[in-house]
């Protein structure tokens, strides 16, 4: 159960408390009348689906935004938090979901940058810093030189940096925003570890994750966020593992995930041996009309960068390619689109659309050949393929030249969806189709996926949500460390065998 | 092995290693070019380089940069020795104290619009490049201020020899000392690296980077303000296209020296042999007999070359998943 | 969900909001052309001499091949790139004609020859920018330095002299009354530019490398292909600038257009052209031409000397550019304050 209690009185004094904090961004209400308690020596569990609000939070509690209303107390004590340097100085560190540190820079100047220690003339004390840096990193089992360059560290242990660095500042609330995503079996227990010493240690931690195992683990209170709301909060000893699940997705848990049986034609993609010299390793699949295989494994296992070397972003040091039995060379982006293969990115903003570029603009990109005349634009063609594809998606706009970085995330998904459609491909690539989307728009989504298999497209899902794997898969594969730890059939497949294959624990993590 | 390898990936040792062979081919036809003396004089005569060198590469770390540093160096020049010209009586020391001055309040503007307005800061210098030349040719009227129009103490102060080394190689010495410390044992220094580096990443570490931009603006202004002072009594003339195109030669001898232009890389050390590569070449030059011609395009040349050589030291390798056999320890 | 007003069902999404007339007023170009005819009134008040045609034009020649710099330099900058070397490739091409023509070359050749040395320079410079991925702004820095440098070495502080009579036509022919074949070529090539970046499907991919490189090459753009080609446009600007300048002065010094390049991005800018990338037209950078040329022409016949004219230039650069953001704060803070 959990870890060792303080002795001390069973409620004890909280050292923040945050009451009826709305954060509001343009087109998306991220955060509406939200509270929080965090106690000095307790972990305290935020839990929330992706897209609930508690990444925006985290970010208000570090000083990255400003909340529109409410307040923050600590110590019982209303106080402000301005800027990022603000909320250290207040005593809140936190460990973000994606590390965000400098890769040019040393392990020991990563943990100590903005408050690097200073010898009696106020300069920069070197020696001083690589001395505690290898401390604190000798503290959390942490082999890492800290004299190496970040850029230089694998993902897990650039996580294990970031750590270091929320331990450096001697801070008495910790924020950990989904830390074990990145981490094996093994490094997980350590990382508990660490979190007990901090406990005794009177910090309180603040555990952002959607994994309830380790939320039964390690923590002692918690808070469920919904749609940018607080539903619940309280102690974890007076609830169950039902009535957590049930605040967290708001209705019963029965089958979210509408998939309609398709039928399984002839293989249509076949890979075989694909190696990366640093990303992955002799990795095989075949796919078949109509079927939808899922690719399981932890943040960082390889998934996407396989994905994006079968979509010709980077380029495989060995390994062939043949579809519908004719091998082909995938060198870049418009080669994989020739043959008939489109990627769906995981980072919608970033990879998947041109967010300063409207809708219609978005729609058309790859498909500017068949629109156009002789080269020439023709914005009516333009207009109406992309109202044929915003109709088939359901997009929710007020016109198509509307820039889509103001379209709420799920809308953006379709909007790069959709791009991909109108190419009329043979094997499209999803990767983490519904991270980040709200619940609505999640199982459109699924529906819709579901739909292209009946269609007879093939489909590669990539996705860290074990409901989603089990739900959505006709057959799966696992990777881990940038090697393939698994193929499952539909079948009988259990999340227990999903993690075992992950993270490579020989006994299950359930 | 293995630690030769890594010192030579050092771009440093690069630089020193080609530094000494470009010296030992010049001196194998013109041994005179080797003497102390000589050398002595080649860097006396790149100290004004180093400096200015080094104040762009502030700027560059936190990724932007200063195209209007020459033109900053012919205002400030112009105006000291306009100064001077008019009130023989001032004290040198008062006329440095307004070239610093000056080139601070010079700086400052580019800090201030790039910080507070958010432009971009190759158009800021774009502009203010023009302008600052412009209040040059105003203030002068388009005359020259030539050496007899000198005081002896203007003209004297930089040439005067400290322990056999002019002032001015003092000056230079001194800068890259200052910005030694600067660089890598302040918290602003580490913030030029942090602030170019990852720039959302110095946010959340709670570093203000418009501030550190206007600062590395400042920094930049301030050097060429005081080498205004220096460039008109070293060269004993003053007028409106001083230092023309110079500013070009600052952002050679960072890239030379490994300073990435995609900001947060760069060491003191590399400016420096930058500064010195390129200036042993424009010494070297008419000792060879190359015609002075020559210099534009051998410049070209060399800065494509770092350019290259820096661009494969940025590759991005690709995300490191594949666990390797030994744990970097 | 969204706050956008009338979120509609997917059938009956309209293709746009607003009126073209208001997006129109309400546009970068306006407030230049407002600007433009502003210092058209102001030039007319200060000096009798500014509305005689013969007089404007004659000021379109000092502007004409800067413009058709600026031209290309907009799609260049449109992708997110910058090219420095413009100025220094008309230099190079200039010098290449200069040679020619003392070993006796006639006009075709010579035309051919500044066409070709900017095409093989452009060429050079997309190898350096779009094939090994160097960083625009000090790659084109060091060939600014190169080419320039290959000119000075070939001409030192000679100048070459001997065009033959008919090269003058390029730059000092009419095409039709006051119009010079400099500036009809101009205004011909800005209908060809305009139409290729606003109406063609390489116009379009250029706005998406702009805006997002990364999402372009994810969406099958051939990201480095496309800069590879706007690095050809702008070496082949440089060399029909060179053509221009070098038949209109009769003469080739390896100083010829020193600091043009920064010319023709200012006259991108002004024109509304973003410098990070991804925003401009080419109306704008037209109409930027135009007051450049309005500003430099009615300084210069009130006898102002050129060096004090580039104040203005540099002075109307930032203002123009920040200008907008000062009001965007203000208003940002008006609006906070309620």
């Amino acid at each position: 159960m959990n870890a060792m209690l303080p002795t001390d009185t069973p409620t004890t004094e909280p050292i923040l408390q945050m009451t009826g904090i709305s954060k509001t961004f343009p087109g998306v209400k991220a955060l509406s009348d939200v509270a929080l308690e965090l106690r000095p020596g307790y972990v305290t569990a935020l839990i929330g689906e992706n897209g609930a609000g508690k990444s925006t939070l985290v970010k208000i509690l570090t000083g990255i935004y400003q909340p529109d209303g409410g307040s923050i107390r600590i110590d019982g004590k209303e106080v402000t938090l301005p800027t990022a340097e603000a909320a250290q100085e207040l005593g809140i560190t936190a460990i973000h979901q994606e590390t965000v540190l400098f890769d040019e820079l040393t392990v020991a100047e990563n943990i100590y940058i903005g408050h690097q220690p200073r010898n009696r003339y106020g300069l920069i004390d070197w020696s001083a810093m690589h001395a505690r840096a290898a401390a604190i990193l000798h503290g959390i089992d942490a082999p890492i030189s800290t004299r190496i360059r970040l850029k230089d560290l694998s993902i897990a242990q650039r996580h294990l940096v970031a750590i270091a660095r929320a331990l450096s500042i001697d801070a008495r609330i910790v924020i950990m925003d989904e830390p074990t995503a990145a981490l094996s079996y093994k490094e997980v227990e350590e990382l508990f570890g660490i979190i007990d010493r901090l406990k005794k240690a009177g910090k309180a931690i603040l555990f952002i994750s959607h994994k309830f195992e380790e939320v039964w683990q390690i923590c002692d209170y918690f808070a469920v966020f919904r749609d940018g709301g607080q539903v619940g909060a309280g102690r974890l000893d007076d609830v169950s593992h039902n009535d957590l699940v049930k605040m967290m997705v708001g209705r019963d848990v029965t089958q979210a995930f509408p998939k309609l049986p398709a039928e399984i034609g002839d293989t249509v993609l076949k890979v075989d041996g694909y190696c990366h010299p640093t990303e992955f390793d002799h990795v095989s699949l075949e796919l078949r009309r109509g079927e939808i295989l899922g690719l399981y494994g932890l943040v960082g296992a390889g998934r996407s960068e396989f994905c994006q070397a079968l979509f010709g972003v980077t380029r495989p040091s060995a390994g062939t390619v043949s579809l519908s039995g004719k091998p082909i060379t995938v060198h870049s982006p418009s080669d994989a689109i020739d043959a008939g293969i489109v990627y769906v990115p995981e980072e919608r903003g970033r990879h998947g659309a041109i967010t300063a570029m409207s809708i219609a603009a978005n729609i058309s990109l790859p498909s500017l050949k068949v629109t156009s005349r002789r080269n020439f634009l023709r914005m009516a063609e333009e207009f109406d393929l992309a109202r044929k594809y915003a109709e088939r998606l359901d997009l929710r706009a007020a016109s198509l030249s509307q820039p889509v970085g103001t379209l709420s995330g799920g809308n953006q998904q379709k909007v790069v969806i959709g791009k991909w459609l109108a190419t009329l491909p043979k094997v499209i690539i999803l990767d983490e189709p519904t991270k980040g989307i709200d619940i609505g728009s999640k199982a459109a989504v699924h529906a819709f996926m579901s739909q292209l298999a009946v269609e007879g497209l093939a489909v590669i899902m990539v996705s860290s949500e074990i409901p989603e794997i089990l739900g959505m898969s006709d057959r799966v594969i696992v990777m881990r460390e940038g090697r393939m730890a698994g193929v499952f059939e539909r079948a009988g497949l259990t999340p227990e065998a999903l993690v075992r294959a992950a993270t490579g624990n020989k006994e299950a993590a359930a | 092995m293995n630690t030769i390898r890594s010192l030579l990936a050092r771009r440093e040792a690069l630089l020193v290693l080609a530094c000494l062979l470009l010296l030992a081919a010049i001196t194998a036809r013109f041994p005179a070019f080797s003497t102390p003396k000589n050398l002595a004089g080649v860097f006396n005569d790149t100290s004004i380089l180093i400096m200015m060198a080094l104040g762009q590469s502030a700027v560059i770390l936190t990724k932007s940069i200063d195209l209007s540093v020459a033109a900053n160096v012919a205002l400030t020049g112009m105006t000291v020795a306009m100064l001077n010209n008019v009130a023989p009586g001032l004290p040198v020391v008062v006329l440095i104290l307004v070239a610093l001055g000056m080139g601070m309040l010079l700086g400052a503007i580019n800090g201030f619009l790039v910080w507070w307005l958010d432009i971009p800061a190759i158009v800021v210098t774009l502009g203010t490049m023009t302008i600052f030349r412009g209040l040059a040719f105003v203030e002068s009227g388009g005359a020259w201020v030539n050496a007899h129009e000198m005081s002896p103490a203007f003209l004297e102060l930089p040439r005067a020899l400290i322990l056999g080394l002019p002032v001015l190689s003092w000056v230079g010495l001194l800068a890259v000392v200052l910005a030694a410390v600067l660089f890598t044992r302040t918290g602003l220094g580490r913030a030029f690296y942090a602030t170019g580096g990852n720039a959302v990443a110095a946010v959340y570490a709670g570093i203000d980077i418009g501030k550190t931009r206007f600062l590395a603006f400042v920094l930049s202004g301030s050097v060429a303000g005081l080498c205004g002072y220096l460039w008109v009594s070293r060269y004993a003339v003053a007028y409106v296209d001083v230092a023309s195109g110079f500013e070009l030669d600052t952002i050679a001898a960072c890239v030379i020296g490994g300073v990435s232009t995609i900001g947060g890389v760069g060491t003191v050390g590399g400016v420096v042999l930058g500064a010195l590569f390129l200036g042993i070449i424009k010494n070297a030059l008419p000792v060879i007999g190359i015609s002075p011609f020559w210099q534009m395009a051998i410049s070209g040349a060399i800065i494509i070359t770092a350019v290259v050589i820096n661009a494969r030291g940025e590759r991005v390798k690709g995300r490191i998943i594949l666990r390797r056999k030994e744990l970097p320890l | 969900m969204s706050d956008q007003s009338a979120v509609l069902s997917p059938r009956h999404i309209p293709d746009r909001l607003d009126s073209p007339l208001k997006r129109v007023l309400r546009s970068w170009e306006t407030l230049l052309l407002a600007v433009a005819i502003a210092i058209a009134i102001a030039n007319s008040l200060a000096s009798p001499y500014f509305l005689d045609p013969w007089n404007l034009s004659d000021a379109t020649f000092n502007f004409t091949e800067k413009a058709i710099l600026a031209l290309a330099m907009t799609f260049v900058i449109i992708t997110g790139e910058i090219d420095l070397s413009v100025a220094s490739i008309i230099a190079l091409a200039s010098t290449a004609m200069g040679a020619a023509a003392e070993a006796g070359a006639g006009t075709p050749v010579l035309l051919l020859i500044g066409l070709g040395v900017g095409f093989g320079c452009g060429l050079f410079n997309g190898f350096l920018v779009a094939k090994l991925g160097l960083p625009a702004i000090v790659a084109t820095i060091g060939t600014m330095s190169l080419y320039r440098g290959i000119a000075y070495v070939v001409l030192g502080d000679q100048v070459y002299k001997n065009y033959p009579a008919d090269f003058a036509v390029f730059g000092q022919g009419y095409a039709v009354w006051i119009f010079s074949i400099e500036f009809v070529t101009f205004l011909a090539l800005a209908i060809v530019a305009g139409v290729v970046l606003h109406k063609t499907i390489f116009g379009r991919q250029v706005y998406a490398v702009g805006n997002n490189a990364l999402a372009a090459r994810f969406s099958g753009v051939r990201v480095r292909r496309i800069k590879f080609i706007v690095f050809l446009m702008t070496g082949v600007a440089a060399g029909l600038a060179s053509v221009m300048l070098t038949s209109r002065l009769g003469s080739t010094r390896p100083s010829i257009a020193v600091g043009w390049e920064l010319d023709a991005v200012t006259m991108a800018v002004l024109g509304g052209v973003g410098i990070n990338g991804g925003t401009g037209n080419i109306l704008g950078v037209v109409i930027a031409a135009f007051v450049m040329g309005l500003v430099t022409f009615g300084l210069g016949l009130l006898n102002v000397p050129g060096i004090v004219m580039s104040i203005f230039m540099g002075l109307m650069l930032i203002l123009v550019i920040a200008l907008p953001l000062v009001v965007q704060r203000l208003n940002n803070r008006r609006r906070a304050a309620r």
